[in-house]
């Protein structure tokens, strides 16, 4: 996971590897501990270096909209590959999360 | 035309365990020369019958999983089978969106990746004894035999 800071309170943070229960808590500590630390107005979640991601990555990425949503802030996403894209689509989180 | 291939897994309910078993299941698939996105619905497809059966179906114990493969002509079926709580209600947990662990962000759509990434889905299920997933897909093969080699 890498983290960089952009426009104002807009942050990024590109997520590596495969994306699943036994990745999942600890990608959840470190975004939780980004938000605390950054409080930003806009996160971004880069995906291009996801190999693969599976259902325990939608409610990874549905709680930590929760968390951005509860400050006022918003969640977005990019770089998504076929697959994770078409996990996005069939649990329906572009409807509460935008797509870069 | 390719048949008759079998293999048996069988290991612990530890998480780490997922992303074996989804190479497991890669590399036995492999036989049919899949395209890599083919692959990858295989691999996300078992980490969702396997991360059940650790999440749901042994949930607070270790135990063992036992992951079966199957190639018979073009198709590849798998079996994830667990000896752990079984489900009340298959029809109800199936459905989208449907957990029994929301309060671990749990985002009740692991069978509804199974199916849509493989061809089949099967859930056999016995409470007190356990569930068997049954996950099949065909594999079209592509045909080169007309590309000219220079």
């Amino acid at each position: 996971m890498t983290f960089g800071g952009q426009a104002k309170n807009k942050k990024m943070v590109r997520l590596s590897g495969e994306l699943d229960h036994h990745s999942a808590a600890e990608i959840r500590d470190k975004l939780d501990q980004i938000i605390a630390k950054t409080a930003p107005g806009v996160l971004v979640l880069d995906f291009s270096e996801v190999t693969l991601m599976d259902s325990s990555g939608i409610g990874l990425v549905i709680g930590r909209y929760k968390r951005l949503k509860a400050q006022g802030a918003q969640l977005k996403v990019c770089n998504l590959s076929r697959q994770i894209d078409q996990v996005f689509q069939l649990s329906g989180l572009y409807t509460i999360i935008e797509k870069l | 035309m390719k048949t008759g291939n079998k293999m048996e897994l069988k290991f612990l309910s530890l998480s780490v365990n997922e992303g074996f078993a989804r190479l497991c299941s890669a590399g036995f698939a492999s036989q049919l020369d899949p395209t890599l996105e083919q692959l990858s619905d295989i691999k996300t497809a078992i980490s969702e019958a396997v991360t059940n059966a650790i999440v749901h179906a042994y949930r607070n114990e270790i135990n063992t999983i036992i992951m079966r493969g199957e190639i018979s002509d073009n198709i590849v079926r798998f079996e994830v089978e667990d000896r752990g709580c079984g489900i009340k209600n298959v029809d109800e947990a199936v459905q989208p969106f449907f957990t029994t662990a929301a309060s671990e962000e749990r985002s009740g759509m692991g069978f509804t990746v199974m199916q849509t990434f493989m061809d089949k889905v099967e859930v056999r299920s016995n409470p007190g004894r356990g569930t068997t997933v049954l996950l099949e897909k065909k594999i079209e093969r592509v045909d080169n035999s007309d590309l000219a080699l220079s």
